[in-house]
């Protein structure tokens, strides 16, 4: 059975001297009574429909059923290619990836959730565009999805993932520590590393309200794809640089559950707080709902 | 303390946006439609809670319209199910209710098939595409859909869950979970039994051959295989 917290995580990679990917597929393979072919060959199709949503809506102009949202990843992929960029054209396409997918999502289009459909953008963008960058292969995506997946389950067993019960911390919060832990394996990094990576992204993220608009899965939720997006791949680059988090990642982990309890139902995805009750936002939630 | 999957981390493969809105709501609507079996006329959705408040904005209704039409919830047409549905000339309606104290995400089906019988399914989306399906034609049953599922409308006597379940076994079939129904003493019972494999047709014929036996149904999982 996988094991139940990060220390133990670490403890048992060390031991055996493997990676956090490795140990993940260690387990599914046990879990699901299965091998490992066909476990490397469901995460590869996992990773396909990732690679589409993360594509998709940069090259069409997508837009959700409520019309809300739509068009803005298609934006930034072309000023992504201006060479006037503040934070350049690697930044600029992960941002264009993070929203592709969360517009596809809007959009009735097909998408992983991972862990959830709200924060779908983040895990694609961070992988994706950190090993085009790295010249990875796709099987080495592949391991990446796994570092996430265990350390989703690591955050699932101690904490939630879902905004309903946590607030966006657990969903968004939980994508981004998912994915900069993913890349810091893939850059080499040790499963304290990784780990320490995924601390420091939950602490930056800690107490984030889940304040839909008009209850749907768009406003804030497709720009939080893309802020989580920049802070997995920022913090990989400060871990990688050997600075760690001061605060171990099951402590951090359990800080976020405790903050989840204390936050009033209001902010957990009713849409009866934080922006979703705006002058704003209650206009836009008559005119989507009129009818 | 559950032990996860990795594909309950990152999956399920869906339509967006939601998972308990869209994609669990397609599952249900699935699973309701294999109830009633095969020739739809017209599907009445009676829509609970937080179902009757976002269904438009979260595409639950297109969902819906969906499952009914025995889509995947991964299917990329999902979008297109009201277009599909009319050109079937399937009636599609849904209607705002209040169905009591359940769950937020709820809805009761009421779907009449081309000979005029009328078949009512009322199920939850409980969270992350998960689905439990709790009233079937007023009979309170309890099962999730997500292993094979044998639904049977069988007279309460003596022996006919013995037949049942002798019958799997010498199919080899192994049973993970068996709940047994009913209103009345020695009237009409209904079961819900979950298998660990899927139930050949050879068993599926054996199991309708018993006599006390009035209907059996057989429900598939719904389960993601490599896309």
């Amino acid at each position: 059975m996988f094991v139940s917290t990060g220390k133990e995580l670490i403890e048992i990679c060390n031991q055996q001297n493997i990676s956090i990917w490795e140990y993940t597929i260690i387990q599914e393979i046990e879990k699901s009574e299965s091998n490992h072919q066909s476990v490397i060959n469901k995460m590869r199709s996992t990773l396909h429909v990732m690679m589409n949503s993360s594509t998709y809506a940069q090259e069409n102009q997508v837009h959700s059923v409520s019309g809300l949202i739509g068009g803005d990843a298609y934006k930034i992929r072309q000023y992504a290619n201006k060479n006037n960029t503040l934070t350049g054209e690697f930044m600029n396409r992960a941002m264009a990836r993070a929203l592709s997918s969360s517009e596809v999502n809007a959009a009735m289009g097909r998408i992983a959730a991972c862990p959830t459909a709200g924060s779908c953008g983040i895990l694609p963008a961070v992988v994706l565009s950190a090993g085009e960058k790295l010249n990875k292969s796709e099987d080495e995506l592949i391991n990446a999805l796994f570092t996430a997946a265990g350390v989703g389950i690591i955050i699932a067993k101690n904490a939630t993932l879902a905004g309903a019960e946590g607030g966006c911390q657990a969903e968004c919060g939980s994508a981004a520590a998912m994915a900069s832990a993913a890349v810091v394996e893939m850059m080499g990094g040790r499963p304290e590393q990784a780990l320490s990576a995924a601390a420091i992204v939950i602490k930056n993220i800690l107490g984030l309200v889940c304040d839909p608009v008009a209850g749907l899965v768009e406003v804030p939720c497709a720009k939080r794809n893309i802020a989580g997006t920049v802070s997995a791949l920022t913090t990989a680059d400060l871990v990688m640089s050997g600075i760690y988090s001061k605060i171990p990642f099951d402590e951090v982990v359990w800080a976020m559950h405790k903050v989840g309890k204390q936050m009033p139902s209001e902010l957990r995805e009713t849409a009866l707080g934080g922006v979703a009750i705006t002058p704003t936002a209650l206009k836009y939630k008559k005119e989507i709902f009129k009818d | 303390m559950r032990n996860f999957s990795v594909f309950d981390i990152i999956g399920p493969i869906m339509i967006g946006p939601s998972s308990s809105h869209t994609a669990g709501a397609a599952r249900l609507a699935k699973v309701a439609a294999a109830i009633a079996g095969k020739q739809i006329k017209r599907v009445e959705f009676l829509l609970h809670g937080s179902f009757s408040e976002t269904y438009k904005g979260h595409g639950t209704d297109k969902a819906l319209a969906a499952g009914i039409l025995n889509m995947e919830p991964w299917d990329e047409d999902l979008k297109n199910s009201f277009e599909i549905a009319a050109k079937k000339g399937i009636e599609i309606i849904f209607t705002p209710a209040d169905l009591g104290d359940v769950h937020p995400n709820t809805v009761k089906f009421i779907i009449t098939k081309d000979d005029g019988s009328i078949s009512m399914v009322t199920g939850s989306s409980i969270g992350g595409g998960n689905i439990l399906i709790f009233d079937i034609d007023g009979q309170a049953v309890e099962f999730t859909g997500e292993r094979p599922t044998l639904l049977t409308r069988h007279r309460d006597l003596p022996g006919v869950i013995s037949k049942i379940s002798s019958i799997l076994y010498e199919e080899n079939i192994n049973i993970a979970n068996m709940r047994v129904y009913r209103n009345e003493k020695g009237k009409m019972a209904t079961m819900a039994l979950e298998t660990d494999s899927i139930i050949t047709e050879e068993a599926m014929s054996r199991i309708k051959d018993i006599g006390e036996i009035d209907n059996v149904k057989f429900i598939n999982p719904i389960v993601e295989e490599v896309i």
